[in-house]
């Protein structure tokens, strides 16, 4: 048996693979499985100018535009999550300049990245009929040539690159996921370049014996990096809770300080740190492991 | 038994929600209080009742005290009959198969036209809302939709500043025009009323009160004028069994004097 390719990487090799202007899309929904530690590498390397793409975007939205690591965002929902209330940040970037962000509906965002995922330029949906999203966006009104049925078509989005935050994966980029898959399969066989990071990097032979769990395959995968708590301060299903805690922490320096607050967070979270590693120290191993506890609760 | 504390206006607003899911349909409900409502409905009157989220969630059966903050998050997926990718999640719904679409409203106005984007002008915002996330695709897909929200004059507007989930638009010619013919907006709940829609004008119109609310109350807190049906109706108050399970679902302290349940609620 001749051996696969080995994609294994550090988080900063990942990094490189990102270039300033970039349109990259990160993985999970909203504070679910999002590929934290590959996002807050890619601020720490200074990228800029990205365009960000999420269906639902927490937090790591005001961290990319604070820090110029993006110029525009695409999503169809920017928050934190609904009991924090308005992003503040957010708010004052869009109301300065409405051309930074350009809103979907959450179906209409995601035939999008289903069209690039088929290699198709463009999907019907009946979404976005009627609303003034219809005129904000690329989308364009069509009418079925079969049934005349009024519809609307959506662009195809490829991204340059996706960065999507899995449970395991081996070293050739054979993924699994356990629980919701979110919009990350469409999301990885769009993009042209995938970066994969996982709770575990484990032998193919453990991929292999639930092969029908592996829902990215590897030929799509271009890099693999091993990260353990990688979506953390945001849940993984089954194994942490998100870090509620955390949020209102983030919160608290944000009404406090505005931008500067977010920058402050990015100094203390992100930058001083030095690395994810770094800033999970900064957590403590008790709150991962209570996080955890929680998780398994819900899940186990 | 304890004596059960009245009934707050989010709770009044949440159980007359939940009246309205019948027994054996499926409903999408967005998070807050249109969630709550179809859990209270399964829990009470309709237990086959299926619940879908946003996340992919199908079939869900959260846990009392842990209702999810997003419906994409591990409390919503709890005891889930079928975790599915968001894609698909909405598709069964592009395809017809959810009954209800129940979403919260950040403005409305009397065409039941709902505003999560922007206050004021979307090219120089006084106010940058969240967004749609999915409830444009569920009032564009879903067959019957319902809409809840707190009753304020900031919320009642004459005209939304910007429609990111289409009701009526300017009546039932214009939706059909804008191609938005698989579903109908049907009902608005509120804490100081039920709200139905006129078949010829798709203008909201007042149907029922909340107990001891007045019609006057009502129009001063909408900032249009509200066609009122021919006889309105007083809904009846949350019964002690309804908002004890409310209560039990939002804080998980079951009432000691209560019968023991399961720990997992439908």
């Amino acid at each position: 048996m001749t051996s696969a390719a080995d994609k294994r990487v550090t988080l900063a090799d990942a990094a490189a693979l990102v270039r300033d202007g970039d349109t990259v899309v990160a993985g999970g929904c909203c504070y679910s499985r999002t590929p934290w530690a590959m996002l807050t590498e890619l601020l720490r390397a200074g990228r800029r100018d990205l365009t960000l793409c999420r269906n639902l975007m927490s937090y790591e939205a005001e961290l990319f535009l604070t820090t110029g690591a993006a110029r525009k965002l695409i999503a169809s929902w920017v928050g934190i999550g609904l009991r924090w209330g308005i992003p503040k940040v957010f708010r004052e970037y869009v109301e300065r300049d409405p051309q930074i962000y350009e809103e979907w509906s959450h179906l209409s965002f995601g035939m999008r990245l289903m069209a690039a995922s088929m290699g198709m330029p463009f999907l019907p949906t009946a979404s976005l009929l009627g609303s003034d999203l219809l005129e904000r966006t690329p989308a364009q009104h069509i009418r079925c040539p079969f049934t005349d049925e009024l519809l609307v078509a959506v662009p195809a989005l490829v991204p340059d690159v996706a960065v999507i935050h899995v449970h395991r994966v081996d070293a050739e980029g054979n993924a699994q996921v356990e629980g919701p898959v979110y919009m990350d399969v469409e999301y990885a066989r769009a993009a042209t370049t995938v970066i994969v990071t996982a709770e575990e990097v484990v032998p193919s032979e453990t991929i292999v014996r639930h092969a029908d769990r592996t829902v990215i395959p590897g030929f799509v995968v271009d890099a693999v990096v091993e990260v353990p708590f990688g979506a953390y301060p945001h849940e993984c299903h089954g194994r942490y809770e998100a870090d509620f805690a955390h949020f209102d922490t983030y919160t608290e320096m944000v009404n406090g300080g505005g931008v500067d607050g977010v920058q402050a967070y990015v100094r203390e979270y992100v930058e001083e740190p030095g690395s994810f590693a770094g800033f999970l120290d900064l957590i403590g191993a008790s709150a991962l492991l209570e996080q955890r506890r929680r998780a398994l609760e819900l899940v186990g | 038994m304890t004596a059960t504390a009245p009934p707050t206006p989010v709770e009044l607003m949440t159980v007359a929600g939940s009246r309205l899911l019948r027994d054996g349909r499926v409903v999408f409900a967005g998070v807050g209080a249109p969630l709550e409502a179809s859990v209270l409905a399964k829990r009470l009157h309709a237990p086959a009742l299926t619940i879908v989220l946003e996340g992919g969630s199908i079939g869900p059966r959260m846990l009392p005290g842990m209702l999810p903050v997003s419906t994409n998050e591990m409390r919503a997926a709890h005891d889930a009959s079928m975790l599915t990718s968001i894609n698909d999640l909405f598709l069964y719904g592009q395809r017809g198969h959810y009954d209800y679409g129940f979403i919260g409203a950040g403005q409305l106005d009397r065409f039941g036209n709902v505003n999560t984007s922007y206050i004021g002008d979307p090219d120089d915002p006084k106010v940058r809302l969240p967004g749609s996330g999915g409830a444009n695709d569920i009032v564009s897909s879903c067959r019957e939709i319902f809409i809840m929200t707190r009753h304020e004059p900031r919320r009642f507007v004459e005209r939304v500043d910007f429609v990111t989930s289409p009701g009526y638009l300017s009546g039932p010619e214009a939706r059909r025009t804008a191609g938005l013919v698989r579903s109908r907006p049907v009902a608005v709940v509120t804490d100081l009323a039920l709200l139905g829609f006129d078949e010829e004008t798709g203008r909201l119109r007042l149907d029922a009160l909340q107990p001891g609310v007045r019609e006057e109350q009502v129009r001063a807190n909408t900032g249009f004028e509200l066609l009122v049906s021919e006889t309105i109706g007083e809904l009846p108050p949350p019964t002690d069994q309804e908002l004890s399970e409310l209560r039990w679902l939002r804080d998980g302290n079951r009432d000691t004097s209560q019968t023991r349940e399961v720990t997992s609620a439908p």
